[in-house]
């Protein structure tokens, strides 16, 4: 069997033609195979959605209960049959129910990664590698000047800069599904303990982490107390980066604007926003873990769905691995 | 390295002074000598060290990176020395160099000679982070520039140290990198330095502005009148084979101005307006400040600009006379030195500020409104017996200012603001009228960004997010029609002509003096009324 007989790009995505289904279609489909809560990759209007249960939820909270006609949950490690296609489901690592999709007929095995990351993250399973012919890989940050530091060393950052000014508001500006529950999660996990406001729209996405069991601490929402106007002098503020250009930030003194993204590697980037402290935060792989993510599972091809296709390309050509870009349109990279 | 590379890092994001000072003042109390003091002369841009072609750090990266992905990532990054910092692979762990110190390295490129240069470049490269390298990069490019004057750094310090920012500026040029013995005082572990250069700076006394009304308080006859020449303050210093220029915040620009320098020709420190002017005879014929702006922020000057341009002092104080401190002296007995000092000097390079004749402020009021110079922008008015003391003390030196200029523009364009600003389009740019009368179309002729109060900021950011037509990034243009629009009356101390702006015109110091909700757009200025306004 010829690899794209099994899985192949279309415009409504990865479509497998002996399986019938697609996976993370970006138009709605009779069958679909989610592999993560964001919204590029999880959309609404579907006929069958299967996914994880945490994705399943995450998409009820986000669109509403009848955002497909049926749902069915998969767990990680489960094998299914899918009209004489295997699929199974394992951790991708990259947000609370995030999984890569292994695909498989006639001895040839596809794996689909959505999007991941390989270093340690309080929030979600890590990454696990599985064996395959074709790889499918995201290259948000593929461009070898990607290179996160270590998380904890950014949360350093942003704790000594709240030392520093006490006087200030810190609005960290993080994408509502992952990064602002992982941006909690490390302040607690180095020692910060008191509350940390959120906007209000991340209140039901925290709420249900903290349901499935991640440890947020105290968090409250960032609404005005008239009677205490200096309430947020000192504090910690999350919410989503488009917030922070608007009028809800002008409730905050003295603000120090934050924003947690791996695109913050990028001084320009962080410049052009208006950003005054960068936190290099990303939910996706760095170029060092895309490369030796490819290089542990040598698989005899490389599909790259979006970001920088071009550079991991070429990478693979320099170490002799067949790579190709899929040209995928539809997913995002600016919400990172 | 570490906390050098994270200050610089924090000191380019951030807009706000207070937080600035704040910033440097935490890095001095935590940093160990002798860093702290090269990091403060590389933000200042007084460290000389070996510099470093871009062209052999672009060799570098070469034999470690794929040309291809690098000419990838430099199209996305767009900065050379970020490019290569990112991109540098490691650190390597089993270098054993863990995070070279700022001072290893300045001095080490201090002594290198330049074919060492790419070795040792290529060894701390191994040893840093990427933020690390950065700071490296662009320490040895010399291209840090990081919005941080040397004024701000001397205040950073004197909140540091608890000392007066006059007592550092009056020392800074005797001092140089790492400033151990500046160290030391500051932290109260020695006695103030001697100041042992020669020709030091003197920190200057300011005026504070001022009004008919708050005049009326004073008794005109214990005040001597001057114009307000609009060039730019001076210290100028010979003493001891060493002649210095310095600006109003201590700042050495004596490069900038070889044929003021080569005419100093005497012993003491005068305080004076540098301007351009052309001898003419006994006197001298003043150049507008549009002139002057040719010879200011250069490094080197050709001749010919020199001639074109020649630069003079224009006298009103006079601090040290010889071996003789005169600050202690009143105004008037200082005037009366200077006079004379100033008739031993080459008469087509200083000449005396003078006085002008008064009995009541309604004299000075009526003069100030008719300088006989275009080159005056108000009258300066100094107590007969204040004595020379640094800083702006309220009281003893007036300054009154010509009324500005005003103009009706309208506002084309918002930016988004920054820190406390930056969910607020705060900064506006503006145009007005031309073409045809029937068919006219807006040019912009400025850019402001204060001058309301916060309640009109408000208001104006209002308007402009009911009223935007697009965006760009952090731009919005705004309607801006006929019968539509946001008139703003813009204050200006002046206009210049400009090759560079589309209108021809460029304003001096603009702001927003009141909003004109009540004015339809197309009764706003033309741009024939600003030419008309040009020298």
């Amino acid at each position: 069997m010829r690899f794209e007989d099994l899985l192949r790009p279309t415009e409504k995505g990865l479509y497998c033609p002996p399986g019938d289904f697609h996976i993370d279609p970006v138009r709605p489909v009779e069958r679909a195979l989610v592999t993560h809560g964001h919204a590029d990759h999880a959309r609404p209007g579907h006929a069958h959605v299967m996914a994880t249960r945490e994705t399943l939820d995450i998409m009820g909270i986000r669109y509403g209960e009848g955002f497909a006609g049926q749902t069915q949950a998969a767990a990680y490690g489960e094998v299914m049959s899918l009209n004489g296609v295997t699929v199974s489901w394992h951790p991708a690592g990259h947000v609370l129910g995030a999984a890569q999709i292994a695909v498989e007929k006639d001895g040839v095995r596809i794996v689909a990664s959505g999007d991941y990351k390989r270093r340690r993250d309080p929030t979600c399973a890590a990454f696990e590698p599985v064996e395959c012919d074709v790889f499918i890989t995201e290259a948000t940050f593929g461009l070898p000047v990607f290179r996160h530091p270590d998380d904890r060393e950014e949360i350093a950052r942003l704790l000594k800069s709240v030392e520093q000014f006490p006087q200030s508001a810190h609005l960290v500006g993080a994408y509502a599904l992952g990064k602002a529950q992982r941006v909690i999660a490390l302040l607690r996990e180095a020692g910060y303990d008191r509350v940390i406001y959120i906007h209000g729209a991340m209140q039901k996405l925290c709420d249900y982490y903290i349901s499935r069991g991640v440890d947020l601490g105290p968090l409250a929402p960032a609404t005005i107390d008239r009677a205490a106007r200096d309430q947020f002098a000192g504090a910690i503020v999350i919410g989503p980066p488009a917030a922070f250009v608007d009028r809800w930030a002008r409730r905050f003194p003295d603000p120090v604007s934050c924003f947690a993204s791996g695109w913050m590697r990028v001084r320009q980037r962080a410049k052009q926003r208006g950003v005054e402290l960068p936190l290099i935060l990303s939910d996706h792989c760095d170029w060092d873990e895309l490369t030796e993510t490819i290089l542990e599972l040598r698989p005899q091809e490389v599909w790259v769905t979006h970001g920088r296709e071009e550079a991991l390309v070429r990478w693979c050509e320099l170490n002799q691995i067949r790579a190709k870009p899929l040209n995928i349109v539809g997913y995002e990279d600016e919400t990172e | 390295m570490k906390a050098f590379a994270e200050l610089l890092d924090r000191l380019v994001l951030t807009p706000s002074r207070n937080a600035k000072l704040k910033l440097l003042a935490d890095y001095v109390a935590e940093t160990p000598d002798p860093d702290r003091g090269y990091a403060i002369a590389a933000i200042t841009r007084d460290l000389d060290i070996m510099s470093v072609k871009p062209a052999m750090i672009r060799a570098l990266v070469a034999e470690r990176v794929d040309e291809i992905l690098f000419g990838y990532s430099y199209d996305f990054v767009g900065d050379l020395a970020e490019t290569v910092s990112l991109i540098w692979p490691g650190p390597v762990e089993e270098s054993g160099n863990v995070d070279p110190r700022l001072s290893a390295i300045v001095e080490a490129l201090q002594q290198a000679s330049r074919s060492d240069g790419p070795k040792l470049v290529e060894n701390w490269l191994d040893a840093l982070d990427p933020s690390g390298r950065y700071a490296l990069l662009k320490l040895i490019t010399g291209g840090m520039r990081i919005g941080v004057s040397s004024r701000l750094m001397k205040q950073a310090l004197s909140d540091y140290g608890g000392k007066d920012v006059t007592e550092i500026e009056e020392l800074w040029h005797g001092l140089t990198p790492p400033y151990l013995p500046l160290f030391q005082w500051l932290d109260g572990k020695a006695e103030k330095p001697e100041n042992l250069a020669a020709a030091p700076f003197r920190p200057v006394m300011l005026a504070t502005p001022t009004d008919a009304e708050d005049l009326a308080r004073h008794d005109p006859a214990d005040y001597l009148a001057e114009w307000k020449w609009d060039g730019i303050r001076v210290q100028v210093t010979a003493e001891k084979d060493q002649r210095r220029i310095y600006s109003r915040t201590g700042d050495d620009i004596s490069a900038a101005f070889p044929d003021l320098l080569a005419a100093m020709d005497f012993a003491g420190a005068l305080d004076g307006e540098l301007l351009v002017g052309h001898g003419e005879g006994d006197a001298i014929v003043t150049g507008t400040f549009s002139d002057l702006q040719q010879r200011l922020n250069r490094k080197t000057v050709p001749a010919k600009l020199q001639a074109k341009y020649p630069v003079i002092l224009r006298a009103y104080d006079l601090l040290q006379a010889g071996p003789d401190d005169l600050r202690s002296l009143v105004f008037e007995a200082r005037r009366e030195r200077l006079e004379r000092f100033v008739e031993s000097l080459p008469g087509d390079r200083f000449d005396l500020s003078p006085l002008v004749p008064f009995d009541t402020w309604e004299d000075v009021a009526e003069k100030r409104n008719n300088p006989p110079d275009p080159v005056i922008e108000g009258v300066m008015l100094k107590r007969r017996d204040s004595i020379y003391v640094p800083g702006r003390p309220k009281g003893p030196w007036f300054k009154w200012k010509r009324d500005p200029y005003l103009v009706d523009a309208v506002l084309m364009y918002a930016q988004r603001g920054h820190g406390k600003r930056s969910s607020f389009y705060s900064d506006y740019t503006f145009g007005v009228w031309t073409g045809p009368a029937d068919d006219s179309v807006l040019v912009p002729v400025g850019k402001a960004y204060f001058g309301f109060t916060d309640e009109e900021l408000k208001l104006i950011d209002k308007f402009v997010r009911d009223n935007t037509v697009e965006r760009f990034g952090p731009v919005r243009s705004v309607r801006a029609e006929p019968d539509h629009g946001l008139v703003l009356e813009v204050a200006f101390e002046g206009l210049n002509r400009s090759t560079r702006h589309k209108s021809g015109v460029a304003m001096r110091f603009p702001r927003i003096a009141r909003l004109r909700w009540d004015k339809p757009p197309h009764e706003a200025d033309r741009l024939e009324t600003l030419e008309a306004m040009l020298d």
